[in-house]
């Protein structure tokens, strides 16, 4: 039995030795994962998995645990990327102030949609919210300010005096802020505003009755979420080093939402696995075609039973099929799975 | 200035009169139990004091102040909490959660300090643990224990209007409603929520407002008794009067045809 000596260990980072342990042995991982790897296109899917776990992060907050769906995701990633490059470009902003900056335009915005979403819930708030994400992908793509269908080109990305123009340096800064960002939303859910979060999404009347603020906190976990969101908007604009409006479209939107449910609602780590897994699938599946016998066949099938396009979308139908699968055997997602894997080490061999 | 008074308070859906001005006053320190059948309307004035509903007409006063048109966050922060007739708990957190969000309106972490608990020394790590033996008291208190760390979706319908209550205690409220708090339980959890309301009542100095259909537990802790039918109140008095009282007969067991 773990048995505790003080409060204290109820919401500590690492309540054990061993977990502390873990934790380097992962950051150290982490930090030589780029030397490790055979090629550069490793560092590019890492960099992807760093920036698509901050999202779903953001989005767990929202969704998972404070109990309000949002289809409108891709909208604040849009509104970091754009407002990270128009403040460097046009402002003249350094990086380090212009990324910031924009997650928290992004968070103002998520505040906003916050407002109506004290009186919308369940499909109402999500048709509102996917109402938001597309619109202002189209609202950005016609203003010429930004660039217009063209996009916009990322500028130079310095810090400080440290140049980073390969994805090996702009690793280190993804994965430093998703490190970061992970352990503060764990804090976060563990303490008062995150118990409010919760209680909100288990019981709003009881949760107003012991004093928490339904206006205050709905609309912080939508501030909070956007902001995350609009931090990694501004670090994938940096991915490509540039951006268009045709990318953030309903479907990045809707993946965001399978990371977070694949990963687990209501889970930090189910965050961490579910984005890894989606952008892990997501890559590979693009070279379905190329696997011996299964690509074969699955052209075939292709071929002979959809349309032109059947090949080229085959990635999402086997993605699909992938999440509806989880979806059956285990509702909770990945961390589901985990909590029956260590619940089954427990008492094993019996 | 009195510590607890609703004035003529009504409340209607629709055209239905669910409270019919009903105006009455509670002495700090009392046990004031609402009684009256299924549908009298004691619920609803429960949710009219602590801000659930708005109520048509009338006016509530919380040691001095006037309560109605606050929200129920605002009502708590003024020292008012409840339980309710069917049990809303957190389902999905542990015992200890659920008290811990009854100290929610004592504590001051916000975003970014709880963002940046580092450590025992820090505000939020700090204020966890001041908190955490506040709650730790209250488990002793209502002997939960066994239960501390267990999600409480699964637990026992006893236990759960227990941690009810714990949470409604963890407010530090002066007033605190009860709505039913020994619906459904057999007669020992019974006997054992009678004297932890009456502990509630000598000990922690809280004033208690009680609405109970078993009468015999009204008869044994209240102070004062208010009847209630159809919305408009037939009665109040101390326990044997209002049992001796007509009305409140004719309520409960009918009338003669």
């Amino acid at each position: 039995m773990d048995r505790k000596r003080s409060y204290y260990e109820d919401v500590a980072l690492f309540d054990s030795k061993a977990k502390l342990f873990w934790f380097f042995v992962l950051m150290a991982f982490l930090v030589a994962y780029p030397h490790i790897v055979p090629s550069n296109s490793y560092i590019y899917m890492a960099n992807l998995m760093a920036i698509n776990i901050i999202v779903v992060l953001g989005l767990n907050l929202l969704v998972g645990f404070t109990g309000q769906i949002s289809l409108g995701h891709a909208g604040f990633f849009c509104v970091g990327a754009y407002a990270t490059i128009t403040l460097m470009i046009h402002a003249g902003l350094p990086f380090i102030v212009a990324l910031p900056a924009a997650a928290l335009i992004s968070a103002l915005l998520g505040f906003l949609l916050g407002l109506p979403a004290l009186r919308l819930e369940g499909p109402y708030l999500s048709i509102a919210t996917l109402g938001f994400g597309i619109s202002i992908t189209k609202v950005i793509g016609k203003m010429q300010f930004f660039g217009g269908r063209q996009g916009l080109h990322a500028p130079e990305l310095t810090i400080g005096s440290w140049n980073l123009d390969t994805d090996l340096d702009f690793y280190y800064l993804a994965v430093g802020l998703t490190v970061l960002l992970t352990i503060a939303a764990r804090n976060i859910v563990k303490t008062r505003v995150g118990r409010a979060f919760i209680a909100i999404r288990e019981d709003d009347i009881a949760a107003q009755t012991t004093g928490v603020n339904l206006t205050y906190y709905k609309t912080l976990a939508f501030a909070l979420s956007a902001f995350y969101t609009g931090l990694a908007g501004g670090l994938f604009a940096f991915v490509l080093r540039f951006i268009e409006p045709e990318m953030f479209t309903l479907l990045m939107s809707i993946l965001f939402l399978a990371m977070v449910v694949v990963g687990g609602l209501g889970s930090i780590m189910g965050s961490i696995t579910g984005a890894v897994l989606i952008t892990w699938l997501d890559l590979q599946l693009r070279h379905i075609l190329t696997i011996p016998y299964i690509g074969d066949w699955l052209r075939t099938l292709s071929q002979s039973w959809f349309s032109i396009t059947g090949v080229s979308n085959i990635q999402y139908i086997v993605l699909g099929t992938i999440v509806v699968l989880i979806m059956v055997f285990e509702p909770l997602g990945l961390y589901g799975l985990w909590i029956r894997a260590k619940k089954y080490w427990k008492t094993w061999p019996f | 200035m009195s510590f607890f008074k609703v004035e003529n308070l009504s409340v209607w859906f629709g055209g239905l009169a669910a409270i019919d001005g009903v105006s009455f006053e509670v002495e700090p320190g009392q046990v004031f139990a609402v009684i009256g059948p299924n549908g009298a309307g004691k619920t609803t004035l429960f949710n009219c004091i602590n801000g659930i509903y708005k109520p048509g007409k009338g006016e509530i006063f919380f040691k001095g102040n006037e309560i109605v048109g606050l929200k129920p966050d605002a009502v708590a922060r003024m020292g008012i909490a409840r339980t309710f007739q069917n049990i809303e708990l957190f389902d999905h957190m542990t015992t200890m959660e659920n008290l811990m969000l009854g100290r929610h309106i004592h504590m001051k972490t916000g975003l970014l300090r709880g963002a940046f608990l580092w450590g025992k020394r820090s505000f939020a790590g700090r204020e966890e643990m001041v908190h955490r033996e506040k709650v730790e008291s209250i488990i002793d208190l209502l002997e939960l224990q066994s239960v501390r760390n267990k999600f409480v979706g699964a637990l026992p319908y006893g236990t759960q209007k227990l941690i009810e209550l714990g949470r409604a205690l963890a407010l530090e409220p002066e007033l605190l409603l009860l709505d039913e708090p020994c619906a459904g339980m057999n007669a020992e959890e019974k006997q054992d929520m009678i004297f932890w309301i009456k502990d509630i009542q000598d000990e922690l100095g809280i004033t208690v407002l009680l609405i109970e259909h078993d009468m015999k537990m009204v008869m044994d802790i209240s102070d004062q008794v208010l009847a209630i039918n159809f919305g408009r109140p037939i009665t109040q008095g101390t326990p044997q009067e209002v049992q001796q009282h007509p009305e409140v007969l004719a309520a409960y067991l009918g009338e003669d045809a």
